[in-house]
């Protein structure tokens, strides 16, 4: 053991020899663990943040959605299906509002553009009840949200969310002012407080209406894109999610699960779906990434194989003095371990700092996975000993004669 | 010259090298047998291409013989597997080459002590030796030097002193002055004589005659085979 530590001293002495050369081959394992962590935590950065924001909505959201109806072989577009109404909903509630669901939430939106002043911006409007609120836990920071009577009298109000409001009207309160949205003028009423999100659907970069001022005044539809359903209880969720789907196919007489024109997500189907999306992509482009560290490790085989040229004098000297074949590859092994080692170090600092910069830029959650500190030590030491172990043998293997006599 | 009967150091008997490049054999080393024992201080002469070298090689054991047997300290070396061979070279050899071979930007210590590593020996015990033969060199003020600021002379001391660090049965020394001035191998030569004195075995293969004739025997060898192996009568007091 005390053998191996004062191998380990010389060669790290032996690589300061050679500054340049030795920062170059590290350099190759710093960009390759480096790149490689940066994108697997990003990844599982994008991941945390998706997941956070489909669970911050609640575990008993089940959420109804058209889907393409096939008529004569034809198949509509996805979610351009007209075939969810108000009535559906109200259905939902009339008959299981009192053994299965808690809250429903019909909803129409649609991207519109969106005038205040000289700003606009494209945004989704979306029209909602005020169950909306509860369900998707939106909290207002300034104002209120839309109440039933903007229902009911159809409205011209709106509520912003605080990505929008400041699109539109920067660091003027926008209470009290007024918006376009299609040929319509809005009255602002609310702003919503910050979710944090990012992306698609993005609550905080969105407007809400009352859905039948969206329905009839903005978009001139009837039907609804989607219905947002709370289930009582977490355990209920599979009977809710059926039920739901039975009174939806009789509803709209169907007599086959196979025909029916909308499907019903819940939270967990939901998130397991986003879930393998953003596992496929962050092992992609850990994939890509590994590209680089298979680079860098043979950057290091390259390297050490120079050096073994170069010290062949030195090499025949040792075995000329006593040392054995194990000797020489445990010398050389341990070179190119400690240049993996020192790169996979500096890689995973570099690694880490990147991913948290652009995590931050980015508004995504910033995770540390031990997995990827396991991946900077194991993976890099390991491309140490597979890239480091030809030369080692070839060094080994030299003969002491023709080792002295080279010059 | 003394009749010193000592045990057998060195016992060569029928010992041949043959190298075959393709179909022509080139015959370095020619059925030679000779004993040299412990004490004696033995040149081995010869012009280039007389197999000197081979020999040096065989006796170093860093090559083998095709023919015939080699003893070295009452074992035989003639067929061992490599690392055999580097623990052989090891415990029973100390190198003492024409140029040198110490490690580049290593002190002089570490590369006294380097022989002794491969032996597994105690980091203290280590220390310690290769102090004492440094300083039995003359170079106690330069234990921490590096080889690159030692003069050729002090490197080869160097040398003799990482030579003697595992007590060898045989100090062989490979043109042991050729890359040095004239006045610096005169000092080499004198510890050679002192180490002598004390006991030790030496052998040297050189081609200068000048050099030669500081040893006790000298075995004059051409066309790899020894041609004269005599008492050295002339042999130059230092």
């Amino acid at each position: 053991m005390q053998d191996i530590f004062e191998t380990i001293i010389e060669g790290f002495q032996t690589l300061t020899l050679n500054k340049m050369r030795t920062g170059l081959a590290i350099l190759g394992i710093i960009i390759g663990i480096g790149s490689v962590i940066t994108l697997i935590s990003l990844g599982q950065g994008s991941q945390k943040s998706i997941e956070d924001q489909i669970q911050s909505l609640g575990s008993n959201l089940l959420t109804v959605s058209p889907a393409r109806q096939s008529s004569g072989g034809i198949m509509g577009a996805q979610g351009g299906s007209t075939s969810l109404t108000l009535s559906d909903a109200k259905k939902i509630e009339e008959k299981l509002s009192a053994t299965l669901i808690s809250k429903i939430s019909p909803e129409y939106s649609s991207r519109s553009q969106v005038i205040s002043g000289r700003n606009n911006t494209n945004v989704s409007i979306i029209g909602v009840y005020p169950q909306y609120a509860d369900i998707k836990k939106i909290t207002m920071s300034k104002g209120v949200f839309i109440t039933e009577r903007d229902n009911t009298s159809i409205s011209k109000v709106a509520v912003l969310g605080p990505t929008t409001a400041t699109d539109l009207f920067g660091e003027i309160d926008p209470i009290g002012k007024t918006i376009k949205a299609g040929n319509q003028t809005l009255k602002v009423i609310g702003v919503t407080v910050s979710k944090g999100g990012s992306g698609f659907n993005n609550p905080d970069d969105m407007i809400y209406v009352p859905l039948t001022t969206a329905q009839k005044q903005i978009f001139g539809k009837t039907n609804l894109t989607s219905i947002s359903i709370e289930a009582k209880s977490k355990e209920i969720m599979v009977q809710a999610q059926d039920e739901i789907g039975y009174l939806l196919l009789s509803e709209h007489k169907l007599t086959s699960p196979e025909d029916a024109d909308f499907t019903i997500m819940s939270q967990s189907d939901l998130l397991s779906t986003v879930s393998q999306v953003t596992g496929t992509l962050t092992a992609l482009l850990g994939g890509i990434a590994a590209i680089s560290l298979l680079v860098g490790g043979i950057g290091i085989m390259n390297i050490m194989l120079v050096t073994v040229t170069e010290r062949t004098r030195e090499i025949g000297l040792r075995k000329a003095l006593g040392a054995k074949k194990k000797t020489i590859i445990t010398q050389f092994l341990i070179e190119s371990i400690l240049l993996t080692f020192i790169g996979g170090i500096f890689g995973m600092i570099f690694g880490l700092t990147a991913s948290f910069v652009i995590s931050k830029i980015m508004n995504l959650s910033y995770v540390i996975s031990v997995s990827s500190i396991a991946l900077a030590i194991g993976v890099s030491s390991i491309i140490g000993i597979v890239f480091g172990l030809y030369p080692a043998k070839k060094a080994a293997n030299l003969q002491p004669i023709e080792a002295l006599r080279y010059e | 010259m003394s009749e010193f009967r000592g045990d057998n150091m060195i016992k060569v008997s029928k010992l041949s090298k043959i190298y075959s490049i393709g179909e022509v054999k080139t015959i370095a080393l020619d059925n030679v047998s000779f004993q040299i024992d412990k004490g004696e201080y033995v040149a081995i002469m010869g012009p280039s291409g007389s197999g000197k070298s081979t020999l040096m090689h065989i006796l170093g054991i860093l090559d083998m013989p095709t023919k015939g047997n080699y003893f070295l300290d009452g074992q035989k070396v003639s067929q061992l597997t490599e690392d055999e061979s580097a623990e052989m070279r090891n415990k029973k050899i100390g190198f003492i080459f024409q140029a040198f071979n110490l490690l580049p930007r290593t002190t002089a210590m570490q590369n006294v002590m380097l022989p002794m590593r491969y032996a597994n020996i105690s980091k203290v015990d280590r220390f310690k030796k290769a102090k004492k033969y440094l300083e039995m060199v003359g170079l106690g003020n330069r234990l921490d030097h590096t080889s690159n600021q030692l003069s050729g002379g002090q490197q080869q001391r160097v040398a003799i002193a990482r030579g003697l660090a595992m007590d060898p049965a045989i100090l062989l020394a490979d043109e042991p002055t050729g890359n040095i001035a004239s006045a610096q191998a005169e000092e080499i030569m004198s510890i050679f004589e002192k180490l002598n004195n004390q006991g030790h075995t030496i052998v040297m293969i050189t081609h200068e005659s000048d050099i030669a004739k500081h040893a006790k025997r000298i075995i004059h060898i051409k066309d790899g085979k020894i041609e004269k192996d005599e008492r050295n009568n002339l042999k130059v007091k230092s």
